[in-house]
Parts: C-alpha cells; structure tokens; sequence
C-alpha cells in the first residue's frame, strides 16, 4: 500500500480517531474552487481526500453526485485536467494529504491504464477507486497500478457472500471500502443493522485499513460506526455543503463528522 | 487491458463491468439461467408461450414488388412486426420474465427507449401477473406517446428520467441505480443483447429464434440458406437474433444497418460500430461513442430505438472481425425508405427497421439477380406516425387528385 495512505490511517489511530475519507467532485463548480473545497476538507480535519473525476454515466452515484458530475463536465474537468490542474494544488495546499481518485473505468481506459498510472504516480495520487471494476475484471488494472504503487481500493458490498468478501480484503490495496448500503451513493437517514458485523468480517480479513462508505452524512454515524471501520467516507453530504454553502460549509461538517469519530 | 479470465466475452468485448452490489445478482442469474438451458420444461414452456400467445413462427414474406423495383436480389422479409406487440422485442421478455419468475422475483424493472421494450416488458410481466416498472428518457416518454399509453394501460408504472440527454442511454442509467437499490427482490430485465454478462448471452439466446426461424423458412421456401441476412442496430437485439445462428455459414452475408442520424460527419448520429471506440458503458466493453476524454456522446436518430451510444458486445466483435458487414443510413433515408416500403408491400415498418430497408436496397443490387435476400422487419411503425406524419406525407400515387 501506498505509503502516504498508511501513514494517515496511522496517524489517525494514534490520535485516538477513525479517520475520514472526506468525497469532492473535482470541477465542481469549477477546476480552482473545488481546489478551495478540497482544502477546506482538511482544515475541517479530513485525513484522506477522494477526488471525483466526473463521468458522464455514473451509474454507482445517486442524484447529489450525478448532479455534481454534470457541473464539473460543464467546467470541463476531464482526468487530464483534474490531475493537471487541480491535483498539484491541493498538494501544494495540503501537502501531508494523501489523494485518492474516484472515477469510472471507462474514464480511466480512455486515457490508458498504463498512461493514468504513470501520471497519477508522478502527481502523487496513492490510490484509485473504479466503482465499477470487480474483481473478475480488474487483474491487468491492478497490474498496471501496482508497477507504478498507485493502489487500487476494492469495493465491498452488503450483497457480496462472506468468503468473496474475504477474498476481496485479502486481496486489497490501500484500503477497502465497505460500501454500507446495497444502493448508490447518497445520504441516508438509517444504516443497515449487521453493517458492523460485515465490517467486523473484511477487517479480520484485511491487511489494510477498511472504512465504510455511502449513506454516512453525520457525527452520530461515524460515531457509530468507528468500532468497527478504521475510517468512514463521506461524499454527497459534503458535496452538497459546498455547493449550497461553499468551502465553509464542508469544512464544518468535516469538523463534526471527525468529532464522531474520536474513539 | 486484458481480461481473458472474466466470463462472457467475445473476444475483447463484454465482460461485466458493474458496481460489486451487482455483481452476486448477476452471478445468480448466470446460475439460473444455465440451469433454466438445462431444464427441458423451461425450454418448452417458453416455446409454448412464444407460439400461443407472440404468434411464432412470424412470416417469411416475400417482397414481390421491392423485389422488382430494385431489380436485383430477391426480398424476403422476416415479419418480426407481426408478432405480438408489433416487435421482435416480445421474444425476449418472454423469456427473460419466465427466468424471472422461476428464480422467484418479486417485481420487474425495465428501460426503454422507443418503448417496444418497455411495451414488451409490460405485456409479459401482466401476462404472468408481476409488478413492473419502466424508466424512459423524458424526451423518448414526450415521443412515444403511444407506447407510454400501453405500458400504462398494461399496468405498468413509466418513470420519465430527466437526466443527461433523456433518452434511452439516460433511463439505462436510471434502472441499474434502481436495480443496485433493490437487487434482492428485483428482476432488471435489459432489453437489448447489451449490458453487462450475462445478459448479451440471454437476449441474444432468446432472440436466435428469430434466425432460426429463418433457416427453416428459407429452406423451406428456396431449399437453401438465404445469400445475405440484413438488420438494423441500435443496441442490436433483433441483429444478433437474426444474425447469430447464421455465424457458422460461411455463405451467408451478415449486415447490420446503423442510423447515420444527419449524417456521419455531422457528429448527430448513431454509428457506434462505424465510428465508435473501445470502452465500457451500462456494464460491458463494446465499441462507443464517447470523447477523447472517455465521456459518453449524446447519439442521434431520428429512430428512438437507434440513439444509443453503444451496442452489444456480440455485434462490436462481430464487426470488428469482418463477420458482419456494417451500413449506415441517415435519418433522411429512413423516411424515404418509410414510405417505399409502405407504397411497394403495404407495410409500415418502424423507424428502426426503415433504416434496414434504406440499405437493403443498395445491397439487393449489389447481389444481382439468382439470390435472396432476408430484410429482418424488426417492429411495425405504428409508434412512430406522429414522428413521421410530422414532417408531411408525400401526396398519394397513381390516384388523380
């Protein structure tokens, strides 16, 4: 695993905290101020940073980051640009940050698996995650990422059987990502009850750190969640802070959902 | 990339490229579905059903007048607008809404662009009394007003899809976010050989009887296998059907027919096997439209069956190996082939299958007299008058006004 990633997971547990996995849509509302929302993020307390790269079919996403998705198109954030453009300066911003890219893997195919990651490498991403990349289909991916150390985080889900589940967190890089909800992103009020002992099952199985994502919008559910999970993502919640309130916005709520997560 | 370990390719194209929510569902329904193949009953019931209530077989017409007016090949036409719901896209539903009910699914979703499907989807799911839902494209949902009102009077709910460019590629979308929601219970029955495995492999299976129905007719009619088969592609469901049991015959002509929308160079159209790149949308690899960027283009017909950026991974490798010969036909010559057909047989074909005339005609001509010529009729064009009517009928012929 990338080094950087481990270093902040670690440097979270020792301060007593899960850490937060903190979702923008790079380009949204346009390339320089989500830079501004990325940063935000992390003086809010974010330990990791997922950077969106908008695709233009985004069928893991609910409504929150379609939407976003459809204005960081507008503003012309392609992956290209996204790793030209808003990448270096949340480096320069946030140096101890480790960066983490979302995207589809149409997105990435377009501009080569090879060709993304040299150029993820050589503009410090860690790791990337492919929503729609199983594992059957991901194994000259992952070749491609690993001779570059850009790591490629594997989804799990509330739907995949137990001994798959294990498979994938053997298997992982960087860290898994427990998708919490058999849906798409988005916010929800109530998580599914036997979501920990899914998380108890991939953390004992996993070399990496596992944090939960999708539906997860509060303090009170990170709370919940962090004695199970190393970490938790957020995504539509904060992205539809900052689109209503701006970088403000999602730093607050960063603030609040880190408090949950002190252990 | 390759993947030459996933399930369900043909050669670099398919696989199942989907969120890993999905992914036990459609291993599920892999499992079931092999053991539907492997269930005698299944097959039959199935065969009943497609013969007592679709109509099967469907006619193999021969098309005298065409025939003579192009003065080259002889014209057959394979009358898939005579089956039930006035499309080929019957046979899938059937099929797939049986698989459905034998794995013990509560409700049915669907999407649909020009609506057969969403038309067929509906007429199975009341015929075998299922809940149904079907996402369309709010812009396909304002043009097919028609089958909006029969999937509605068939008991179905339609949900408009507001997002993207509100058509078909729009209302897929939609459904697999739905399906993720409720993959437990729900069925998503895909409507053409697209999607991700293993649903190229069902609806082409479930469409072969198209094909096979051919081989039997011609046989039956000029004692051989037909000289070339021809069909129009959108996602391609009625293509492959038609198409796939004819792969082995070396001595049959395989030809798909794309929209050509305003034309090629126009950048408004359809032709993903003509002009589309690799890459991965609505869960399998296949030829699409998409920019340099890997962001999907918004497809143009004026066929709301055929503006789909993509098309089935079957038909890209098909394409792309020479197997079958890929035409296109701009939304212009659909019309005019529209009222060719209706003026020559006295059959109004759908906008889709108006494409296939369009090229067939150039195709006929080509092959010369002494050989035959199959045009798969995939739908009839009742759907489409108000699209067609509102560019003005020509005056009528032979009839003094």
């Amino acid at each position: 695993m990338s080094t950087e990633l481990g270093k902040a997971f670690a440097r979270a547990k020792a301060r007593g905290e899960g850490a937060l996995v903190a979702y923008a849509m790079a380009g949204d509302p346009d390339l320089a101020r989500s830079v501004d929302v990325f940063v935000a993020m992390v003086e809010g307390g974010a330990d990791v940073l997922e950077l969106g790269v908008a695709f233009s079919d985004p069928i893991a996403d609910g409504p929150v980051i379609q939407a976003a998705a459809e204005r960081a198109l507008k503003a012309g954030a392609t992956l290209r640009r996204v790793l030209d453009e808003v990448v270096p300066e949340v480096r320069r911003r946030c140096p101890e940050t480790p960066l983490v890219i979302m995207t589809y893997v149409n997105v990435v195919m377009a501009m080569g698996e090879a060709r993304y990651a040299k150029l993820a490498r050589e503009r410090g991403i860690s790791g990337t995650i492919l929503p729609d990349l199983p594992p059957e289909e991901s194994a000259a991916l992952r070749a491609a990422f690993d001779a570059e150390g850009v790591d490629l985080i594997p989804l799990c889900a509330p739907t995949t059987p137990p001994a798959r589940a294990e498979g994938i967190a053997k298997d992982a890089r960087g860290f898994v990502y427990c998708v919490s909800v058999a849906g798409v992103t988005g916010m929800r009020a109530e998580l599914p009850a036997n979501l920990s002992e899914r998380l108890d099952l991939v953390r004992r199985a996993a070399s990496v750190p596992v944090v939960a994502g999708f539906g997860i919008s509060t303090g009170e559910q990170a709370k919940a969640l962090v004695a199970h999970a190393d970490g938790v993502v957020v995504g539509s919640a904060l992205v539809k802070a900052a689109h209503a309130d701006g970088p403000a916005a999602a730093k607050q709520l960063c603030a609040d959902i880190k408090r949950g997560l002190k252990r | 990339m390759t993947t030459d370990t996933a399930a369900g390719r043909f050669g670099r194209y398919g696989g199942r490229y989907v969120p890993e929510t999905l992914v036990p569902a459609l291993m599920e329904l892999e499992g079931a579905y092999a053991e539907a193949q492997r269930d005698a009953a299944f097959g039959a019931e199935v065969a009943r059903v497609l013969r007592e209530f679709v109509g099967r077989p469907t006619m193999l017409t021969p098309a005298h007048r065409l025939t003579e007016s192009w003065g080259g090949a002889q014209v057959w036409l394979k009358r898939e607008d005579l089956a039930h719901t006035g499309a080929h896209k019957i046979n899938n539903t059937v099929g797939q809404v049986l698989l459905a009910r034998r794995m013990g699914k509560k409700r049915i979703i669907a999407e649909t662009g020009a609506g057969q499907h969403g038309v067929a989807t509906a007429t199975a799911c009341a015929l075998f009394g299922l809940p149904c839902e079907v996402f369309m494209g709010a812009l396909d949902v304002e043009r097919q007003a028609l089958n909006v009102f029969r999937m509605r009077a068939l008991g179905a709910v339609v949900r408009p899809v507001e997002s993207g460019s509100r058509t078909l590629k729009d209302a897929m979308n939609e459904a697999m976010r739905i399906w993720v929601s409720q993959v437990e219970d729900t069925y998503y029955v895909i409507g053409s050989a697209a999607g991700p495995h293993p649903y190229p492999t069902i609806v082409r299976d479930f469409q072969a009887i198209i094909g096979k129905e051919i081989r039997e007719q011609t046989q039956a009619a000029i004692g051989r296998l037909p000289d070339a088969i021809i069909a129009c592609v959108g996602g391609g469901s009625n293509a492959i059907g038609a198409l796939h049991p004819f792969i082995p015959d070396a001595s049959v002509r395989l030809v798909g027919v794309e929209a050509a929308g305003h034309g090629l160079q126009s950048g408004q159209h359809g032709a993903s096997l003509t002009l589309g790149t690799e890459g991965v949308l609505h869960g399998s690899r296949s030829l699409v439209l998409q920019d340099e960027h890997g962001q999907i283009q918004e497809a143009h017909s004026i066929s709301a069956g055929l503006d789909y950026p993509g098309v089935g991974p079957e038909l890209a490798h098909l394409a792309k190996t020479g197997r079958m010969e890929v035409r296109t036909a701009t939304d212009d010559d659909a019309l005019s082939a529209f009222y060719e057909v209706a003026r020559t047989e006295g059959i109004l074909p759908a906008l889709e299958t108006s494409h296939a005339f369009a090229a067939a005609r150039g195709l006929a001509r080509d092959m010369g007299k002494g050989k035959h010529l199959v045009i798969n009729c995939s739908g009839r064009g009742d759907k489409d008058v108000a699209t067609i009517s509102a560019r003005g009928v020509p005056p009528a012929t032979g009839v003094k006004s």
